[in-house]
C-alpha cells in the first residue's frame, strides 16, 4: 500500500536540493508570485527542524528581521522552492531548535559552527564558496591539536 | 462507461504546477470484468453488472466461479451493478480500465463509512450539549429535552439520539481527478473519500 503511495509521488520529489541538517543557516528561494509577475524571494536563516518523510517532508528556518523573530516552514518539495544555499553547518545537540525562540540578541542568531574535514565541505559547498577557506583553517588547527 | 470498482489505498499530498500543496486519495480502480448486461426488456432496468479485485478460485464458491466461467476471466471478489444511463454498447466479458477517467474529471465516490460504534449526540448529530459552567454536573454532553410532555406523551420517531454511527453508505460528489496512472492502475482524487483504507469504493462520473 505505502509502495502505491510512493508510486504516485515518485515524480514530484525533488533530488536537486542540497542536503541540509538542523542548526545550518540556509538561504532559501523562493518563487514568489505577485498578480501574474514572478519573482525571487530570499529567506536566510537558521533551520529550526525538519519534519516529515516523502513528499510531505517539511523545514522550519527561523531569522531575525527587524528585531522580529520570523520562522518559515518550507515544503522541502515544493516546486516553488527556486534553490537552497548553505552559508553555515552549525553543530547543535537537539533535533528542534525550539530554545533559540526564547533567545534574545545576538545568541538567538548565533550556533557554534560544525568543525568539518575540509573533503566533506568541498562535497558540499560550491568551491566558490567564501567559508571553505575558514574550515580548512579550523581543521588544521585540529590536527594539531590531535598531534 | 460511467463508473469502475476501486480499492481505497491511502492518502498523500502531491503539489499543482504553480506549488500548491493538495491533499489527494490514491485509489487502485480497476481493472473490472463486465460479467452482465441487464436491460429494461429482460430485467426491467439497465444496468452493467462489473467484478472487480482478483480471488483464488479455491476461495470461491462454485456458483461464483460459474459467472467468471461463463465470461472466461479470473474469479473477482466484489461483484456490483453500476445503473448506466448511457447508450454505450458493452459485452460480458469487457474489461473496464481507469483510463476511462481523466484529469479534471468531476467525479463521485461511494464507499462504506469507517465504523464509530455507540456515539453519544455530541458526535453522532453535532448537538451542542449543556453548558460546562454555572453549577452543572452532569450535562455537559446531554442531548436537553427529546419532547413534549402530557402532549404527546411519547418520543416522535426520527428523534435523534445516541446510537450506532458510521458503517453506512455515503456518497461525496463533485470529487476532482488530480491524475490517472492508467500503468499501475491508479487513481489520484483531491481531498477525502469514505471509508478505511483497503475498502471498497465505487467512483462515478459527476
Amino acid at each position: 500500500m505505502e509502495k502505491k503511495i510512493n508510486l504516485v509521488t515518485a515524480g514530484q520529489l525533488r533530488n536537486d536540493i542540497p542536503e541540509f541538517h538542523v542548526g545550518d543557516t540556509i538561504s532559501v528561494s523562493v518563487n514568489v508570485f505577485e498578480g501574474d509577475k514572478e519573482r525571487i524571494q530570499i529567506f536566510k536563516g537558521i533551520v529550526m527542524g525538519i519534519k516529515g518523510g516523502g513528499i510531505s517532508k517539511t523545514f522550519r528556518v527561523r531569522k531575525i528581521s527587524n528585531g522580529v523573530g520570523v520562522e518559515r516552514i518550507f515544503p522541502i518539495n515544493s516546486p516553488r522552492i527556486a534553490k537552497i544555499e548553505i552559508s553555515k553547518h552549525g553543530s547543535v545537540r537537539r533535533a528542534k531548535l525550539y530554545y533559540l525562540r526564547n533567545l534574545t540578541g545576538k545568541a538567538a542568531t548565533k550556533i557554534k559552527e560544525k568543525k568539518r574535514t575540509a573533503k566533506v565541505l568541498e562535497d558540499i559547498l560550491p568551491v566558490t564558496d567564501p567559508v571553505t577557506p575558514k574550515a580548512e583553517t579550523v581543521e588544521v588547527n585540529e590536527e594539531a591539536a590531535v598531534s | 462507461m460511467i463508473g469502475i470498482l476501486g480499492k481505497k489505498i491511502g492518502m498523500t499530498t502531491i503539489f499543482e504546477s504553480n506549488g500548491n500543496m493538495v491533499p489527494c486519495t490514491v485509489i487502485e480502480a480497476g481493472p473490472c470484468y463486465v460479467t452482465q448486461i441487464k436491460n429494461k426488456t429482460k430485467d426491467g432496468y439497465n444496468a452493467v453488472q462489473i467484478g472487480f479485485e482478483d480471488k483464488k478460485e479455491k476461495n470461491s464458491s462454485k456458483p461464483v466461479i460459474g459467472i467468471f466461467k461463463k465470461i472466461n476471466t479470473p474469479v473477482q471478489r466484489y461483484i456490483r451493478e453500476i445503473r448506466d444511463h448511457s447508450s454505450e454498447e458493452l459485452k460480458a466479458g469487457d474489461v473496464i480500465k481507469v483510463d476511462i477517467f481523466k484529469e479534471g474529471d468531476n467525479v463521485k465516490v461511494t464507499g462504506i463509512s469507517k465504523g464509530k460504534g455507540f456515539q453519544g449526540v455530541v458526535k453522532r448529530h453535532g448537538f451542542a450539549g449543556g453548558v460546562r459552567t454555572h453549577g452543572q454536573s452532569d450535562r455537559e454532553r446531554a442531548p436537553g429535552s427529546i419532547g413534549g410532555s402530557s402532549y404527546p406523551s411519547r418520543v416522535f420517531k426520527g428523534q435523534r439520539m445516541a446510537g450506532r454511527m458510521g458503517n453506512e453508505r455515503i456518497t461525496v460528489r463533485n470529487l476532482k481527478v488530480m491524475k490517472v496512472f492508467s500503468d499501475s492502475n491508479l487513481i489520484l482524487i483531491k481531498g477525502a473519500v469514505p471509508g478505511a483504507k483497503t475498502g471498497l469504493v465505487e467512483i462515478y462520473k459527476n
